[in-house]
């Protein structure tokens, strides 16, 4: 293929989602406080990963759209954050801590149990789509160390048992059909 | 003025500026990335670390970064400190540590910053060995390659691309150790200026990808001062050539024009000089033989001097040098000289050579126009007719920052705090247009009107600022509150500033925005103490526009009647040069005039479907090729040097036409044919002191066209000769086809290539400015042609044309309006055919579909063209772009019928694909 045929254009494959009516109220509340459009960007996803899990192209062009900024710009802003998550993740994410304290309390240990359990590392999902394991620097929680922040819930002084118990939790809770977001 | 210290001498600086920027103004050394004369200091890099001391007695002292300490009175400071040196050879080793040792196959290699920098700061041995960062790279389009590898994350391609350019499609991705700049999707940067981007980067993260097709190291590019043909601003560049092509065009800076940065058509447009449309042979017919004969050049010449005797008439053109239009106009003389404008433009011209000449206005050239604090755009598209004067016009929208910060006494280098603190503050920037333009996004009003409406708002202005500009319409004063917002704010403006041009044919228009400049005239010698400069300038559509309408002010006529005359039949032959006349006047007018079976003698560069008629075609230079002299849209004259010598046979058309026996070598130079005219004619006297003189060392010892560390030389040609070839002689300029002479470094204003020792990257110029983004201390400025006259002329009249039902404008692109660039390859894949735009309404009266089929039809033209279906649009009236192919005139003079045409999905769906390159915002979305 020439140059020419190889890219056509500029404009971007993906196409805009539309937004739902839930995430636009809350976006519209975001707007209600900033003095410019272009500052509610960070709220915006934040909202859209609440609703949605992730921030996928389609709902990036979206939020672009609607508060009219260059996706390329909104982009910067969604990948400047670890926390705003541009690819698929699981129900639960994990943000494990492993940092200075943390290590210092083993928690090589501890992950490495987690990773036997799940068969997952740092960045991965588990295939059931049920786990994603991220490493964090620190949850401001050393004295409790070693944590991690699962599911919004900040679990401390973690041990081997602790972390069997926790996905055996998860075990029941499959098993029963519940505990799982459409 | 202040005075610093810096390890023990004293210098007297400016304290408004920044420790960085005054030592590299005092030709010091000191290293720096982020840092960019027109973009300020954000502190990212922290390469330009100095020590700095409180007083004499501190011994200690503090690291400061140079670039973000005010050079204030008393400052000690020290670059030679050790604890400094090894700060920042630290600073270079952790922005290195990802760094690729790949210079030997980076086409920055040579000229690269990072390069430089790395030596200055004394970072030789690399002893991270862990693993690099490595990232993918995006294709982002025939412009720019990208290998993100090479990053050190100095943020200068976003500060740049964003803050200064106005793109949108280039981010800082990422963060940390794995910062990304690209774009959100691999695909083509659309900024106009993104070539830009291959010399702001230190490095080779972003470098020009048609370079890289047929790349050459810097020092091995014989490479002369230049002048872009590609529109009327006349920005400086430096093309660089080998083995008889050129390999890249690359910005030289101007201290008044182009500064630092060019536009992509400028840059990327060079390609067409060697591309297969080129003509490189003369050619010949007998009468009307569809047979061409090939000549040789000495059969040319002969058959030209054949040719050329009784009754010839020659038509010049606004894209040949001034040289070749004056050498066009001796040899047939001044009464059988025509201009190469259509007679619209022709006639607007005469109207602005006149505003060139009228007291108390200035042509602001683009340094001026970026400190305006107040412009109203008429019309004109000059994103897509000069570039190069958007971008002046964007900056001057940051006006307004400026004075907050100077109220919140934040330094203006400062880019990062004062870009905080205005947020979306902007000067007043009013645009009037039919359409919507690339600086809506600066724009504090845009008003979408049709050219009529345009012209009565103009009139209304003028009456609000001086009631004796002109009476008071009924539109007019229908829209008084509009009037009355925008002549208070030119008013008010310190600086103030109108830019339009002479796209839309309008003389009117023309004299419409002078009124509006004598008005504020008027206005201020009433109401001010000072008087302050009212800018006014039309931006030019051709390299040598206003050179030709200067010419043409001692005589010569239109180019209607050129072909009245050539349709009576009553001339013996017809001189064309360089002018492709089928982009100037209707084919039907063509076809009359050429049926009068006037022999018809062509000089051009490219083939295209007119020159195809002529009997004799003869190949002349480009730009690249010749010396010529390009007078700019502010009147300034500036030369050109021709960059190598074209293949035998192509010649200046100056040269063809200055030819009195064919077997003797011409000795016309463009230098004898400007004193000559300098001393003829008094308007052009100050042509004399254009060139440097040629007197003293380099009347002897000529300066170099190439670089002391050109290679090969010996070499080059030895596939075809065992033995070196003579140089080629330059008996026309004080330039040698050379690396021996004088060094150009004597001269900046001969300079094409600026290096100074220990700077080979294209940031050595600051070494050969009076101060850093200041004038070059030889001066190259050209000479402005216009003096004002001492006495006011009364306002203008004209007459407005009534209202019609449909009114038609023609768009331009910066990619493809242009004929000789839109021949470059890479050019010609940023490049759409003609279309329609239009208004929804419009639209659903005649049952149009986004990116659907549109039949115009006049008495004289059917066509059929795809629409654009946008919101940005005035009422009642389209838009056509021609894209060169289709009959401008015929359609925009002539009165169009619009009729919907089916067509299949197929066509829509290509359709599409075709106008995502045309980066119209408020198109409105077809259905999916």
């Amino acid at each position: 293929m020439t140059d020419t045929q190889l890219i056509a254009s500029s404009a971007l494959k993906a196409q805009a989602r539309a937004l739902t009516e839930e995430e636009l109220r809350e976006i519209e509340h975001e707007l209600t406080l900033y003095p410019d459009k272009r500052a509610v960007g960070l709220e915006a996803l934040k909202i859209v990963q609440k609703h949605q899990g992730w921030v996928s192209d389609e709902s990036l062009l979206a939020v672009a759209n609607y508060l009219e900024m260059s996706a390329h710009e909104l982009d910067g802003v969604a990948t400047f954050f670890n926390l705003i998550f541009r690819q698929p993740v699981g129900r639960k994410v994990m943000l494990f801590c492993n940092s200075v304290s943390c290590y210092i309390m083993g928690c090589e240990k501890i992950k490495a149990r987690i990773s036997e359990q799940l068969g997952i590392d740092y960045g991965e999902t588990t295939a059931d789509g049920e786990y994603t394991l991220i490493p964090v620097p620190c949850l401001g929680d050393c004295d409790r160390a070693p944590v991690m922040l699962m599911d919004g819930e900040q679990q401390r002084n973690l041990s081997i048992e602790k972390i069997d118990e926790l996905l055996a939790k998860r075990a029941i809770e499959n098993n029963s059909g519940s505990g799982i977001r459409q | 003025m202040a005075k610093i210290s810096v390890d023990g001498i004293e210098y007297e600086v400016d304290p408004d500026n920044n420790l960085l920027q005054e030592c590299l103004s005092q030709g010091l050394d000191l290293p720096y990335f982020c840092w960019h004369p027109c973009m300020g200091s954000v502190g990212a890099c922290r390469q330009c670390a100095v020590k700095q001391y409180r007083n004499a007695e501190d011994k200690n002292g503090t690291i400061v970064m140079a670039c973000m300490t005010p050079a204030s009175d008393g400052s000690i400071i020290s670059i030679k400190d050790h604890q400094a040196t090894d700060f920042r050879s630290h600073v270079i080793e952790s922005l290195m540590i990802s760094h690729p040792h790949d210079c030997p196959v980076c086409e920055e290699g040579g000229e690269c910053h990072l390069q430089d920098m790395t030596q200055m700061s004394g970072h030789n041995y690399r002893r991270y060995d862990f693993k690099k960062v490595t990232h993918r790279n995006q294709n982002l389009g025939p412009f720019i390659g990208h290998e993100m590898n090479r990053c050190i994350a100095c943020y200068r391609c976003v500060r740049f691309y964003n803050d200064y350019a106005g793109g949108e499609d280039l981010a800082a991705l990422g963060s940390h150790h794995h910062v990304y700049f690209g774009r959100h999707e691999e695909g083509t940067l659309e900024n106009e200026f993104s070539g830009n981007l291959a010399e702001v980067c230190p490095t080779g993260v972003f470098t020009d990808k048609t370079f890289s097709a047929h790349y050459t190291r810097k020092w091995d590019l014989q490479t002369a001062p230049s002048v872009c043909a590609g529109c009327g601003v006349g920005c400086n560049t430096a093309p660089g050539e080998r083995y008889g092509t050129v390999r890249r065009v690359v910005n030289r800076y101007h201290h008044d024009i182009n500064g630092y940065f060019i536009c992509d058509r400028g840059r990327f447009g060079y390609d067409a000089n060697s591309s297969d449309q080129r003509i490189e042979v003369a050619r010949f017919r007998h009468g009307q033989e569809s047979q061409f004969n090939t000549l040789s050049a000495l059969e040319a010449k002969r058959q030209l001097n054949a040719m050329i005797g009784g009754d010839v008439i020659g038509i010049g053109s606004p894209r040949a040098s001034l040289e070749s239009n004056i050498a066009l106009r001796d040899r047939v003389g001044v009464q059988n000289f025509y201009a190469g404008f259509s007679d619209g433009q022709f006639n607007c011209l005469q109207e602005v050579t006149k505003s060139l000449r009228e007291t108390g206005l200035v042509c602001p050239s683009i340094r001026d126009i970026e400190q305006s604090d107040c412009i109203l755009l008429v019309d004109e598209d000059i994103t897509n007719t000069s570039a190069r004067l958007a971008l002046a016009v964007r900056q001057a929208s940051r006006s307004a920052a400026t004075e907050l910060a100077k109220e919140a006494r934040i330094p203006l280098w400062q880019d990062a705090a004062v870009r905080e603190l205005a947020q979306n503050t902007r000067s007043p920037l009013i645009i009037l247009s039919p359409q919507g333009t690339r600086l809506d996004d600066v724009a504090s009003e845009l008003h979408l009107l049709r050219l009529t409406e345009q012209l009565h708002l103009l009139q209304a202005i003028a009456h609000v600022i001086d009631p004796q500009a002109n009476d008071l319409d009924d539109y007019s004063e229908a829209n008084s509150s509009l009037a009355n917002n925008i002549a208070e704010q030119l008013c008010r403006a310190q600086r103030p500033c109108l830019v339009s041009g002479i796209s839309a044919e309008s003389p009117a228009l023309v004299k419409a925005c002078t009124n509006i400049g004598k008005a504020l005239r008027a206005h201020h010698s009433k109401n001010a103490e000072s008087p302050r400069p009212i800018g006014l300038c039309f931006a030019m559509p051709e390299a040598n526009s206003m050179g030709l309408a200067l010419l043409l002010e001692s005589g010569g006529k239109s180019l209607g009647a050129a072909l009245q005359r050539l349709a009576q039949g009553n001339v013996d032959a017809a001189i064309v040069m360089e002018n492709d006349l089928s982009l100037r006047v209707s084919a039907v007018a063509l076809e009359e005039a050429l049926a009068g079976q006037t022999p018809l003698l062509v000089l051009d560069q490219q083939h295209n479907s007119f020159n195809a008629k002529a009997q004799l075609l003869l190949p002349t230079a480009s730009v690249f090729e010749q010396h010529g002299t390009w007078v700019n849209y502010e009147g300034r004259a500036q030369s050109s040097y021709q960059v190598f010598r074209p293949s035998e046979g192509i010649l200046p058309a100056y040269e063809y036409l200055s030819i009195t026996d064919p077997v003797q070598q011409c000795l016309v130079s463009s230098e004898l044919i400007i004193q000559e005219l300098a001393r003829s004619d008094s308007r052009f006297n100050s042509l004399t002191d254009l060139r440097p003189p040629r007197t003293g060392i380099s009347a002897s010892m000529k300066s170099p066209r190439q670089s002391h560390r050109y290679s090969g030389r010996t070499a080059m040609y030895a596939q075809a000769h065992v033995h070196e070839a003579q140089q080629e002689q330059d008996r026309a300029s004080s330039l040698a086809f050379s690396m021996e002479g004088v060094m150009l470094q004597k001269d900046a204003s001969l300079m094409a290539s600026p290096w100074a020792p220990a700077w080979n990257s294209n940031q050595a110029i600051s070494k050969f400015q009076e101060e850093v983004n200041g004038e070059l201390k030889q001066g190259s400025k050209g000479v402005l042609l216009c003096s004002r006259q001492s006495n006011a002329s009364p306002y203008e009249r004209f007459d407005i044309d009534s209202e019609q039902k449909l009114a038609c404008f023609a768009i331009a692109h910066l990619f493809g309006s242009d004929e000789i660039s839109a021949q470059a390859p890479a050019i010609q894949a940023r490049c759409v055919g003609p279309y329609v735009c239009m208004g929804q309404s419009l639209a659903n009266a005649l049952g149009i579909r986004q990116h659907g089929l549109v039949q115009l039809e006049t008495a004289t033209v059917r066509v059929q063209l795809p629409v654009i279906i946008r919101s940005k649009i005035a009422q009642n009236c389209i838009g056509i772009y021609c894209a060169n192919e289709v009959d401008k005139y015929a359609l925009l003079n002539g009165k169009v019928a619009l009729q919907a045409v089916s067509e299949h999905e197929s066509h829509i769906a290509s359709s599409r694909a075709m106008f995502d390159l045309l980066l119209i915002k408020d198109a409105l979305r077809g259905e999916a």
